[in-house]
Order: structure tokens, then C-alpha cells, then sequence
């Protein structure tokens, strides 16, 4: 069969299957719409908070962003991985048992405000925004490259999709398609990954095959660091990057993480308090599988490509390369005139860019691997894309149709009304979305990164002293989000996009890079958040009940 | 009764959690950030151990915590409802 029916066929397959689903698990209730109706089984939760949280960035270019900056590359993993541990000890379960629909609900009834719900509206439509453009945008690169349609036919039929079954179904149509979506693409990562394992160390499991020695009997890592260093890269096992850096961008992406509305939601969804511990668990579990592979194939796609290319004549490459130069990712400028490619590290003698996303995209035809496997990738890609726009496109619609219009605009709206209502915002939702899949603002690639230390910098502190803190009141709870996001936005417009007089790296305040001044800008939001508070009002007395009983597990086991 | 009941399990439950941020903390931040060079100087297999704890070893201990979390827990929330 030839590549492109094959493609064509394993798509078409999946997305009628996630049509199937959706079709089958209808909402008809807003409790329905926004949490799935609370009966979401902890392993079904744990796949479809993984395949909600993996976007199109986890499953493209993380493994080639690792490969490029080697030991920095450890950012994120940690840094991704590591926040499920403070949700599933700090948050989730007691989120869980306060009960309601969305996070701006807990902050607005745990600090008695509608100005703190109305800011954490604000916040959580900031962070999903900066995110979801990144999606479809993604859907379309997808798309464009594989299905051979152009980059905005792709964003419109990916909107088709999103926009059926997260009308149609909800959080519960979200939740069922989430879990297939996990399958196809946890599979389509790993097939690649396992066979390519085998072939250069034997060994079938990627996470010890990496740690293995190749057919030469040098381990594949030495192997890559004298590699490394004969082309003048720094070592792939260590970093350039100052540990201090390391160390605030590995703070702000884990916290980030835990204060990702879309993320937190999904604990609303499950039956009891021990099942939102269980699926904080199982999701770590199911995202730990590709986190721990995708290192694995940095080092064999790293090691495999200086093999292949460095210091070989451009005449011998194989098909694969000549067919990635013509999309653009791969470049190769013959700057001596010898028709030898040179791999180097120093710029001035270096004739090849290669672009991060070859690095899962075209592994399987680097490994020679059949047609199905490149057609799975494609499917596996979408479904990362997909889900992760549908879960946050569901957090846009229940901030405004809930937490705005039932809460504050209109608190005697029908259910039947707050449905529609719920429904229009993911309409405009996606319609806004696709918008900027088709005329992505420059911002995109560096917001997405960014969206992490928003979220650390607003949404954490509240959430954590709104549990640990009795005497949190709302003066302390607001004044920290709002001193937290806009320090956080201040520095990110300055240093990223040149606002407020811009500034170079050697103006960055202790060096801390705008991706880890999230987790500056989250102690300010803490300190801000306990001053004020010692200097005004405690909360009332149904509040500290309000945390007392959340803080308890029910009195029998629900 | 039921008040001192209420406060044991809460602080017993802060103790799970300083115990395991900790341990958290120490093979995330601590091997895999601020003691990776020394680490480094140790080979494990076919890796340097402090580039191991941060590309692998930090996310598996990452799985176990909250799984022994979930267990402890567990045991914590019975023990609480059957002397109710």
C-alpha cells in the first residue's frame, strides 16, 4: 500500500472512531458538559489526563528538543513530570472533595468574592489561549506535512472535529475520546522507539537500551559525548545552561503544571476523593511511559544523524534526507565548496541546520521502518493535538458559560440555558482558536512555554494557602494573583517581545530566564498573598469550616 | 472526640507530605540539578548517574511517590472512618 493511502486510511480510521464516541456519550446535563457527570473511572481519568496533557510540543519536539540541548533537555522532563506529585499530594483531592465544576469556582467560594472568581476568569482565560493557538496551529503543520493539504485546510478540518465532539459531548465526549486518543498515540510513539532500540543496542526497551552499549561495545552515551566533542558541541551530558536557571525553569514548568486549569479540572470528574489521588497516579503513570522514551530516542536520533551525515558526501545521502530538505527542516549549505557536509558546532564552519521536529517526524524513515508505522506517527500526532485543544477549549467554555455568566452576569439562568450558553463559548471558542492556527501571532512558540509560569505565578498560591492557609482571606488570595500574573506578564512582554525598553540576556534580573521567572513571580504571589492578609480581616467563620471539611475525607467511602 | 480525631489525621497527613516532598525535592532538584556534576563522577551502567536521575531515574521515583501516597492515605482515610 502505497505511504499516502496508508496515511490517509489509519486517519480517517481514528477520527472516525473519536466520532463514534462522541456520538455515543452525549452530554445532557451541565453536570454532564463539565465534569462527565462525576463517574469517571481513576485508570480511565489517569489515560484521558495524559492524553489531555501531552499536546502536540510533547509528542514532536520534545525528544528533539532534549537531543539538541542534551543534559538542559532535563528540564523538561522533570519539569512536566514533576507536578503531578503536587497535585496529586496538594490539590487534587481536596479540590475533589470541595466539589464544584472549575477553578475559578473554588477560588471564587473559598475567598467569598466575585472579584477573586471574576480574576481567576481572567487568568484562566489567559493561560488557555496562549495555549490552545499552539494546537491548532499544530493540527495544521500536522496535516500539511503528512496529508499533503495546505497548512489552513488542516486547522479547519482539525476545528471540524474539536468542535463536533466537544459541542456535542462535553467534558464526558472530552473524557471517552481523551482515553482512545492516549492509545493511538502512546502506541505510535513507541512502536518507532522500540524498533529502533532494537537495531542500534539489542535491546527492545528504549529506557535501557539507551543506557546500553551499541554493536561496537561503546556505550551509546560515550559514544555521543566523543561525538559531541569532535564536532565541537558541549557534551551531551552536560549542560550549558547555569544551574540556577535549570533550577527556576524546573520549578516554574512543575508548578506550572499543577496550576494548569485544564489539568486540575479533570480531577472533578471522578466518583470520589481516593479516586482523584489514584488518577493523579495513573495519569503520571501513562505520561511517565513517553517521558522516560522520549530521552531514549533523543540519544538514537542524535547519534544516529552525526553517523549518517557528518563528513559524508551530499551525493550519498539517503532518500529520506533529500525529502526533509525540500519541507525546509533540514538545510544543507555547502559553505566550503567540497561537497562533504560538516556537522560542527561552531557556526562559522557548520553547513547543516536541522529543524527539532525531524527528529520524531523522520525517525521512522531514518530506522527504515514500513509505511503503517509513519501513517501511525501521523494519527499519533493529531490525537496529541486534538485532545489537548479540546480539554482547554472545555476550560474557556466553563469559565464563561459558568463561572462568568451563571455566577456573576446571570445567576437565574435555567440549566437548559446554561447548556446553550456552554456551548456557544466553545463555539466562539474554536472559532477564535482557529483564527490563530490560520494567522499564528508571532508570540505563539514562545507563549506556550510561558503559559506555565502565568499559571504558577497566578492560580498555585491561591489554590495552596486556599487549603493550607485557614486564615487566607480575599484580599491576600487577590492581590496575590493579580501582583503574581501581571509581574509575570511584565516580564515576559519586556524580555520576549522587546516591551517596556525590551532587554538582552545580560538583563535578565539574577539571571533567571523569562521561562523560569514563574517561580519568581509565584514567591512574590505568596509573599503578597500572607502580608496582606496579616494586615486585613480574617475570613469568615463558614470559610474555615468550608476548609476544615474539605481538608477530611466523607464520612463514608464516596 | 471527633475534634482531636480531625486534627491527628490532618497532621498525620502533613507528615506524609513533608516526608514525601522531600524525597521529591531531593532526586529532582537535589541529583538531578544541584549535585548532578558530583553525581556525574559515578557511572551507572551505561549512564553518568546525575544526567540518569534527571532524564529517567527522578521521573520514576516521581510515579512510586504518589502511588505510596495513595496507599498510605488510604489506610489513613479507614482508619479514620471505622473509629467514627
Amino acid at each position: 500500500m502505497s505511504l499516502q493511502l496508508s496515511i490517509w486510511l489509519i486517519v480517517g480510521l481514528t477520527f472516525a472512531l473519536y466520532i463514534g464516541i462522541a456520538i455515543w456519550s452525549r452530554a445532557s446535563s451541565t453536570n454532564e458538559f463539565y465534569v462527565a457527570g462525576k463517574g469517571v473511572h481513576p485508570i480511565a481519568n489517569g489515560m484521558a489526563t495524559a492524553a489531555d496533557w501531552m499536546s502536540a510540543a510533547s509528542f514532536i519536539s520534545m525528544a528533539g528538543i532534549i537531543s539538541f540541548l542534551g543534559y538542559d533537555g532535563s528540564v523538561y522532563l522533570m519539569g512536566w513530570t514533576g507536578g503531578y506529585v503536587l497535585l496529586a499530594l496538594l490539590l487534587a483531592p481536596y479540590l475533589r472533595k470541595f466539589g464544584k465544576f472549575t477553578v475559578p469556582a473554588f477560588i471564587g467560594d473559598r475567598y467569598y468574592s466575585n472579584t477573586a472568581r471574576t480574576v481567576a476568569v481572567f487568568c484562566a482565560l489567559i493561560v488557555s489561549f496562549t495555549y490552545i493557538a499552539g494546537q491548532m496551529r499544530g493540527v495544521g503543520v500536522v496535516f500539511s506535512r503528512y496529508l499533503e493539504v495546505d497548512i489552513n485546510s488542516g486547522v479547519f478540518i482539525g476545528m471540524g472535529i474539536v468542535l463536533f465532539y466537544a459541542i456535542l459531548g462535553g467534558m464526558k465526549g472530552i473524557t471517552y475520546t481523551q482515553v482512545a486518543q492516549y492509545c493511538v498515540l502512546i502506541f505510535a510513539f513507541m512502536v518507532p522507539a522500540i524498533f529502533i532500540s532494537i537495531e542500534m543496542t539489542s535491546n527492545p526497551i528504549p529506557q535501557l537500551g539507551f543506557g546500553s552499549a551499541g554493536s561496537d561495545g561503546v556505550y551509546l552515551l560515550d559514544k555521543l559525548n566523543g561525538l559531541h566533542e569532535e564536532l565541537g558541541f558541549s557534551k551531551y551530558t552536560s549542560g550549558s545552561k547555569s544551574t540556577l536557571d535549570v533550577f527556576f525553569i524546573t520549578a516554574a514548568l512543575m508548578i506550572g503544571t499543577a496550576g494548569l486549569p485544564h489539568v486540575i479540572v479533570r480531577f472533578f470528574t471522578v466518583k470520589k476523593v481516593s479516586d482523584a489521588r489514584k488518577s493523579a497516579g495513573w495519569a503520571l503513570l501513562f505520561i511517565a511511559i513517553l517521558y522516560t522514551t522520549a530521552p531514549a530516542i533523543a540519544v538514537f536520533a542524535r547519534t544516529n544523524l552525526i553517523d549518517t551525515v557528518s563528513e559524508k558526501n551530499y551525493t550519498e545521502m539517503p532518500s529520506w534526507f533529500k525529502k526533509w530538505e525540500d519541507t525546509g527542516l533540514l538545510k544543507f549549505d555547502d559553505k566550503n565548496g567540497d561537497n562533504v557536509i560538516q556537522y560542527n558546532g561552531n557556526e562559522m564552519i557548520n553547513e547543516l541546520t536541522i529543524d527539532r521536529d525531524i527528529m520524531v517526524l523522520a525517525n521512522p524513515e531514518i530506522a527504515q521502518l514500513p509505511n503503517w508505522v509513519i501513517a501511525l506517527l501521523a494519527a499519533g500526532a493529531l490525537a496529541a493535538a486534538l485532545s489537548t485543544a479540546a480539554g482547554l477549549l472545555l476550560v474557556i467554555s466553563s469559565s464563561v458559560s459558568h463561572d462568568l455568566i451563571k455566577r456573576i452576569i446571570k445567576p437565574d439562568i435555567s440549566e437548559k440555558g446554561e447548556l446553550v450558553a456552554a456551548r456557544l463559548s466553545a463555539f466562539f471558542a474554536v472559532l477564535l482558536a482557529g483564527y490563530f492556527g490560520i494567522n499564528p501571532p508571532d508570540f505563539v512558540a514562545a507563549t506556550v512555554a510561558l503559559a506555565f509560569g502565568l499559571a504558577a505565578a497566578s492560580f498555585f498560591p491561591a489554590i495552596v494557602l486556599g487549603i493550607f492557609h485557614k486564615k487566607m482571606n480575599k484580599e491576600g488570595a487577590i492581590s496575590g494573583m493579580v501582583i503574581g500574573i501581571l509581574l509575570m506578564l511584565f516580564y515576559m512582554t519586556k524580555f520576549k517581545f522587546g516591551w517596556f525598553g525590551g532587554g538582552a540576556e545580560s538583563d535578565w534580573w539574577f539571571g533567571i530566564s523569562p521561562e523560569g521567572f514563574g517561580t519568581v513571580a509565584m514567591i512574590v504571589n505568596f509573599i503578597v498573598s500572607i502580608s496582606v492578609s496579616k494586615f486585613t480581616s480574617p475570613p469568615p467563620k463558614e470559610i474555615i469550616e468550608l476548609v476544615d471539611n474539605i481538608r477530611l475525607p466523607n464520612e463514608n467511602d464516596d | 472526640m471527633n475534634k482531636i480525631k480531625s486534627e491527628a489525621y490532618w497532621k498525620k497527613n502533613l507528615k506524609y507530605l513533608v516526608i514525601l516532598l522531600s524525597i521529591w525535592f531531593s532526586v529532582s532538584f537535589g541529583f538531578g540539578i544541584l549535585f548532578v556534576d558530583e553525581l556525574n563522577q559515578i557511572q551507572f551502567f551505561g549512564f553518568k548517574l546525575g544526567f540518569w536521575f534527571a532524564q529517567q531515574g527522578s521521573i520514576y521515583v516521581f510515579v512510586i511517590l504518589i502511588f505510596v501516597y495513595i496507599y498510605l492515605m488510604n489506610k489513613l482515610d479507614k482508619n479514620y472512618r471505622s473509629k467514627k
